[in-house]
Formats: structure tokens, sequence, C-alpha cells
């Protein structure tokens, strides 16, 4: 490599990082979505009659079994064929944020079913309707348990951003081939980066992961090495 | 009108009939023992009488509201019937303090402060004020089953259900939960305990109600039904539990 070359590639950081924002951005709107559709969709399974957890199952299936690829040109191409004006990053954060709730819903649902039927009776017991025994005794032990295999979904969303390249988002991954495209020299310096910012943004999450898990760790339960990395 | 009056109660899980029409009744301050063999239904005739399990048949009046009426507001019911479960069932994400203050806080929607210094009082009638920062794992058994009466106690219900409340605690922790429950009893406290620790009823039970197969075989105060049972198997049942559990047990 050239000392040009060099040059355009750090004149390209800041390029890359301006992506790298909008990975971060649907990340955390993919997330969110995953988050609150996952937990629905686990109580749905959990705890309602047949019907309605027959059909969350089903939900579920789709979303795990649709590649995510198809599922962003699906829920992009599909919504503009009915003339749905949607942009190409609310399509990524919709396509991906339906497809981490499917997942994530069976992280809730194995933590819910960990927590057990008998917190549910003792909350019963002393009055609570279902909703408060779920809202106050279920869930903030569920969460918790939910944190070590959440680590796994978060690292595993945090790279599937890179998928929204494919329907137009410009996002770190299109910004790189675009650097790479016009001097291919810098294909193999360009891509590492853009690995070293994934590699710190996973770091970064799983740190994150970590203090929220040290912070909510129930005393008295002796979970080894709980939350603690590196 | 008893405080409690259960009415030909059934209930059946699949083709097993667990109850068979169980009537009985409890005066306001009374306690009464349930015994009977595993499987005999006793923890099933608990449940059905604040409605965690729904019974098939019968009915049951709590202080002259029908629980059993689909009009009932059942999670009021519920908050007027303390539950004490064997394995004591304390919500493991909270302190002693938050356990018991729980239900004030969300069922009964006293303020935060005022439920706390509540619960605090509760902890300490059964000894734990010391604990009050405690998570359950960080108690003994003997000391969880007594949060977990205080829980029971700080929503002032009119009548406490036990479950065998002793059965999952080691020899030496059981006396200390019975202290509790001895002290409750003779304050006046309305209970109907499932428990083969006939030290207790002969201590403090009006009655002990002898149930198998799903229907109660005999009933009496302690003394008669000792000495002198009506139905044979009463004698047999009572001689084997008190081999097994010890005289004072
Ligand atoms: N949820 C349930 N589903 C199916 N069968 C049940 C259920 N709960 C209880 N049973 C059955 O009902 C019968 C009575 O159970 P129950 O727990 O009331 O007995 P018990 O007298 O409390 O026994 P133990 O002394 O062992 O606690 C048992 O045969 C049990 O298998
Ligand atoms: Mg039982």
């Amino acid at each position: 490599m050239s000392l040009s070359d060099w040059n355009t590639l750090v004149q390209g950081v800041p390029t890359l990082l301006s992506g790298l924002w909008v990975n971060v951005q649907i990340l955390l709107g993919l997330i969110a979505l995953g988050f609150v559709l996952g937990i629905l969709i686990a109580l749905v399974q959990v705890y309602s009659p047949k019907v309605p957890a027959a059909l969350a199952v089903g939900y579920e299936w789709f979303f795990r079994g649709v590649p995510e690829m198809v599922l962003l040109l699906l829920i992009y191409f599909g919504l503009r064929q009915f003339h749905v004006p949607i942009t190409p990053f609310i399509a990524a954060v919709i396509a991906l944020g339906l497809r981490s709730s499917a997942y994530q819903s069976q992280i809730f649902r194995g933590a819910i079913q960990a927590v057990g039927e008998r917190q549910m009776q003792a909350a019963l017991s002393i009055g609570m309707t279902r909703l408060q025994a779920i809202r106050y005794v279920i869930l903030p032990q569920a969460l918790r348990l939910s944190i070590p295999p959440w680590s796994n979904e978060f690292s595993s969303v945090l790279k599937d951003t890179t998928l929204a390249s494919a329907i137009g988002v410009i996002e770190v991954f299109r910004k790189a081939r675009f650097i790479v495209g016009r001097n291919y020299a810098l294909a193999l310096p360009a891509f590492m980066l853009v690995a070293l910012f994934f590699l710190v943004l996973t770091y970064l999450g799983n740190w994150l992961l970590g203090v929220l898990e040290r912070r909510y760790r129930i005393p008295g339960f002796e979970m080894r090495g709980a939350g603690e990395r590196f | 009108m008893a405080l409690l009056v259960v009415e030909d109660l059934h209930k059946r899980y699949g083709r097993e009939e667990v109850l068979r029409g169980i009537s009985l009744e409890l005066e306001k301050g009374e306690t009464k023992v349930i015994i009977g063999p595993s499987g005999t239904g006793k923890s099933t005739l608990l449940r059905c009488i604040n409605r965690l399990t729904e019974p098939d048949r019968g009915r049951i009046w709590l202080d002259g509201v029908e629980v059993t009426s689909p009009r009932t507001n059942i999670y009021r019911i519920r908050s007027q019937i303390g539950f004490v479960f064997q394995d004591f069932n304390l919500f493991t994400h909270l302190t002693a303090l938050d356990n018991v203050a729980l239900g004030l806080i969300r069922v009964k929607r006293v303020p935060k402060r005022e439920a706390r210094e509540r619960a605090l009082r509760e902890l300490e009638r059964v000894g734990l004020a010391d604990k009050a920062d405690a998570y359950p794992a960080q108690l003994s058994g003997g000391q969880q089953q007594r949060v977990s009466i205080a829980r029971a106690l700080a929503m002032d219900p009119k009548l406490i259900l036990f479950d065998e409340p002793t059965s999952a605690l080691d020899p030496e922790l059981i006396g200390e939960v019975l202290e509790v429950m001895i002290e409750l009893a003779e304050g006046g406290m309305t209970m109907l305990v499932v428990t083969h620790e006939m030290g207790f009823a002969r201590a403090v039970a009006d009655e002990i109600i002898f149930m198998e197969h799903g229907v109660i075989v005999e009933q009496g105060p302690p003394e008669v039904l000792f000495t002198n049972p009506r139905v044979p198997r009463t004698a047999e049942f009572l001689r084997k539990i008190t081999e097994f559990y010890g005289k004072s047990g």
C-alpha cells in the first residue's frame, strides 16, 4: 500500500464512522422493537389460552424460519408494492426487529418458565391479578435470568445490521465497499477496520450487559462469575 | 353464619375425583387441623378455598360473601385469605421486608412508606426484624417460612390457610415456625392448617379433620379423636402419624 492509499483510508475513517452510527441506530431500533414484541410473544405463549398461544408459536416459527435477507427484501419491497412510503432504514429496523423478537421471545419464555409457576401462585395468593404478578414478580426475575442468553442475541443482531445495505441503507459496510470500489488496494485494511469497529461494539455491549447483570444480581443467589468478563 | 363455610365441594382432575363432597365450617378465631394420607386432596381443598384452583361443584362463603360466585371479586377475596405454602414461595428477587410490603403496596394501595413500616412490624411479630434486608436465599428455611407468614399477616387476613408449613423444614427449624403459629392461634387468628404435627394440633386445634380419598372421614376435637375416635381408620392413621412424627411432634 502506498502512502496515498493510506491517506485515502485515513480520510475515509470519518465516513466509515458516520456509517457505523447508522448501524448503531438500526441496532437500537431493532433491539427495542424485538424486546417489546419478544416479551409480549413470550407472555402470550406461556400464559394465554390455546388459540393466541398457537398464533404466537406460528409467528415465532415464521420469523425464525425465513432468512433475514429475504425478510428484509420482502418487507421493503412488499410495503413499497402497496405504496407504503417506507424508507430503507425503517424497513431494516422493522424486518430485523421482527426477526429478533422471535428469537428474543424464546429467551424470555425460557426465563419465565424458569421463574416458575409457584412464584405466580404466591403472587395470586396475596390478591394480585395475573398482570400485576407478571409485572411485579415474574418479569423482574425473568429479565435477570435473560441477560446471559440475551447477550448472545445482542452480538448476533449487531452484526446483522450490515444486511441493511442490501435494501440500500447507507451504513458502514456499504461505505466501506464504496471506498474499496474506488481503490482496490484498500480492500483488506478497510474491511479490517469495519471488523474492528464491530469487535469494539460487541465488547462495549457485552460489557454493559455485564454491568447490568452485576447490578441486578440477587444476593444469596450464588451465580458464580455472574457478569464477569475478562 | 360461620366465618368460612365450605359446602359439598367437588374437584376432579381428569378421571380422578380428588374432592368428593367436602363440607366444613370454621368460626371466627377457630383453628382446625386437616390430616390425611398423601394424595387425599388436602392441598387441593385449600387451593379451592381461595380459588387458586377452580372447584367443579360446591359453594364457599367467607364472612358471608360467596367466594364461588362468579360476581365476586376473587382478587379481593384472596387478599383476605392468607396462604402459607409448604415450600415458602417467597419472591426471590425481593428482601424480606419487600416480600411483606409488596401486597400492601400493589394490592391494598398503601403508600410505600407506610407499607414498609407495617411490614417491619409484621417481621417483628415473627421475630425477624433483624433480617428485614436479607433476601430469601440468605435465610434458613425456618426464617423463610416465618417471613411468608408475615407476608400473609400484613394483609390483615380474615383467615390463613397453611399447607404443610413445616414439612419442608429440617427438624430443628420446625419449632420456631410452630411457635409463631401457636401464638397466632392463641391471639385469635382463624386458621385452617394441613399438618401432621400432632403436638401443634393438641395445643391449639379446636378440631382435627381426617380426610381420605377426597372425603372427610371424621372430625372432632383432638381429645376425642385421640382417645375415642368413631371410625377405626381414624385411630389407625393417628397412630401411624404419631409414631412417625413423634408425640410432641
Ligand atoms: N394440577 C393437577 N393436575 C392433575 N392432578 C392433580 C393436580 N393437583 C393435584 N392432583 C392430583 O390430585 C390428588 C390430590 O392431590 P393433593 O395435592 O390435593 O393431595 P394432598 O392430600 O395434598 O397430598 P400430600 O399429602 O402429598 O400433599 C393427587 O392424586 C394428585 O396427583
Ligand atoms: Mg399437599
